[in-house]
């Protein structure tokens, strides 16, 4: 399935999407399809601070866990707690109800370098080779 | 597990994996599909439906001759003297120092054939041949025969509660009229099978042993028939979480070379006082004097990731032990696992320390199995 136009993409499979000062990260749908059945999540709380290349929580499936790296640096304004009740929203709606987190930018343009739909589509193609 | 390489050898029924639009992975040297549509859907079927499970990896070895009770029992753990015709124990495959090279079910073949079919793990399969042909060689006035059938034979699986329903539709024989660990020559779907009431999952079901050229017949008939009754593929993925639950061993993780049987909580299945076998005295040494760990089962308390085999155990900050495996567990919907832990510290309620991805977890020791089916 083709990934949303307005977001931004991370080679990590995270996505990214802007919403003025703050940006909402998730987790793609190429992502979600590889893991299989997610049953457990772990997010930041709000007040906590997250950075650019370094994980930001855990996503688990029945196979393996996995971190989940974050894009950019901030601090997080909120957090999806429904998705850390229902892990499965992740397998069931990666880009809606399954948002992860909200994070207030210490950086807008640090945006600027992750990837386009049509550029994480293509690279996500070439890794499942 | 690994992605898919050009050297793994492919099941009877690969194609239909494919078709079926299964992951395959890279397992024991064969290239074996992971799921078909989830692990969680595909374990929710087993456990109240059924499932179809492709076991063509599995190994199988014949052993013939008039001396094959006495080789086995020398090779084996179990007591093997004890079969009647069409019967099938477990065992493990002991080597010298009290350890296992394999856990193993031993089939006799039925009333009027002679000797034993020995089903042996994918991924032991040639180090186990080669452990029965050096002993052979020691033994070598016995007049026996040790065969690895495996390329031969395909081997399939039905398990859950409707397993049997599905299965009597296919056959004039009457699948109930098997009792728990016997098999049988019977006509399924018009070809020639072994059907054997056995399995790795908990549930009540059956394996076949057919010809690798007929094994598909038999594969497609059971899904086909099944369909509407919830029967579906089920992979490799959710065999494991099967297993565990019912907390049944698996080798590399619960079994090992240095691990003893009494250790590994499968004391049952060997026999010290029978008989003579490889290993017996250093595996009665370990049971006199009491094994230095157990294995024990164990639940996280609140949520955390699941925890996974090898992750150390700790109790007051003191590391007793490993984890041999663990999941999230589909039927008790939280993490499960199987540790081996310095035996002063196992103890149903007891509780522990899991290390998950860094942090502490508190765990509780609980009764095994996880989970037992109603009637089982």
């Amino acid at each position: 399935m083709a990934s949303p136009k307005d977001l931004k993409y991370t080679k990590t499979h995270e996505w990214v999407r802007l919403d003025g000062e703050t940006a909402v990260l998730g987790l793609t749908d190429t992502a979600q399809t590889e893991l299989g059945d997610i049953t457990y999540l772990e997010l930041p709380d709000a007040g906590e601070s997250v950075s650019a290349g370094e994980p930001f929580g855990v996503v688990e499936s029945v196979k393996a866990a996995s971190d989940m790296y974050s894009p950019i640096d901030g601090e997080v304004v909120e957090r999806n707690d429904d998705a850390i009740e229902a892990p499965e929203l992740i397998n069931q709606s990666p880009y809606e109800k399954a948002w992860l987190v909200k994070v207030k930018l210490a950086d807008p343009s640090q945006l600027d370098s992750l990837m386009s739909n049509s550029a994480y589509d293509e690279f996500a193609e070439e890794q499942a080779g | 597990m690994s992605q898919e390489t050009s050297t793994d050898r492919k099941t009877a029924l690969h194609q239909r994996h494919v078709d079926l639009g299964a992951r395959m992975v890279s397992f024991a040297g064969w290239n074996m599909p992971i799921q078909y549509t989830g692990i969680l859907a595909e374990h929710r079927a087993v456990r109240t439906a059924a499932g179809l499970f492709d076991l063509g990896h599995m190994g199988q070895v014949s052993v013939t001759g008039p001396d094959a009770l006495t080789f086995l029992q020398w090779t084996t753990t179990n007591d093997v003297s004890k079969l009647e015709a069409g019967e099938a124990q477990y065992a493990l495959l002991p080597n010298e120092s009290g350890g296992v090279v394999d856990d193993i079910i031993v089939y006799r073949q039925p009333e009027g054939e002679d000797g034993y079919m020995v089903v042996v793990n994918a991924s032991n399969r040639e180090r186990d041949v080669a452990w029965w042909q050096e002993l052979r060689g020691r033994r070598s006035k016995l007049d026996v025969e040790v065969r690895d059938i495996s390329h031969k034979l395909g081997m399939i699986a039905i398990q859950g509660p409707v397993a049997e329903t599905i299965t009597s539709r296919l056959t004039a024989f009457d699948p109930l009229s098997l009792d728990y660990f016997t098999w049988k020559r019977v006509k399924v779907a018009g070809v020639t099978t072994m059907i054997a009431r056995t399995g790795y999952t908990g549930e009540d079901g059956f394996e076949f042993y057919a010809d690798d050229a007929e094994i598909a017949t038999i594969w497609d008939a059971l899904l086909w028939e099944g369909g509407r009754d919830g029967l579906v593929p089920v992979g490799l993925g959710a065999r494991d979480t099967l297993r565990l639950e019912a907390r049944m061993p698996l080798y590399g993780q619960e079994l090992g070379d240095d691990i003893s049987p009494y250790e590994a909580g499968v004391g049952w299945a060997v026999k010290l006082d029978a008989k003579e076998f490889i290993g017996r005295d250093k595996m009665a040494e370990v049971k006199a004097a009491k094994p230095a760990r157990r294995t024990v089962g164990f639940t996280t308390v609140g949520r955390s990731a699941a925890p996974r085999t090898h992750y150390p155990l700790f109790v007051d900050g003191k590391e007793i032990g490993q984890v041999t495996s663990g999941a999230w567990s589909p039927t008790l919907e939280k993490n499960i696992g199987l540790a081996l832990i310095d035996r002063e510290y196992a103890g149903v309620g007891k509780p522990l320390q899991v290390e998950v991805r860094g942090k502490l977890v508190d765990a509780v020791q609980v009764k095994t199995p996880f989970y037992k089916r109603d009637n089982g």
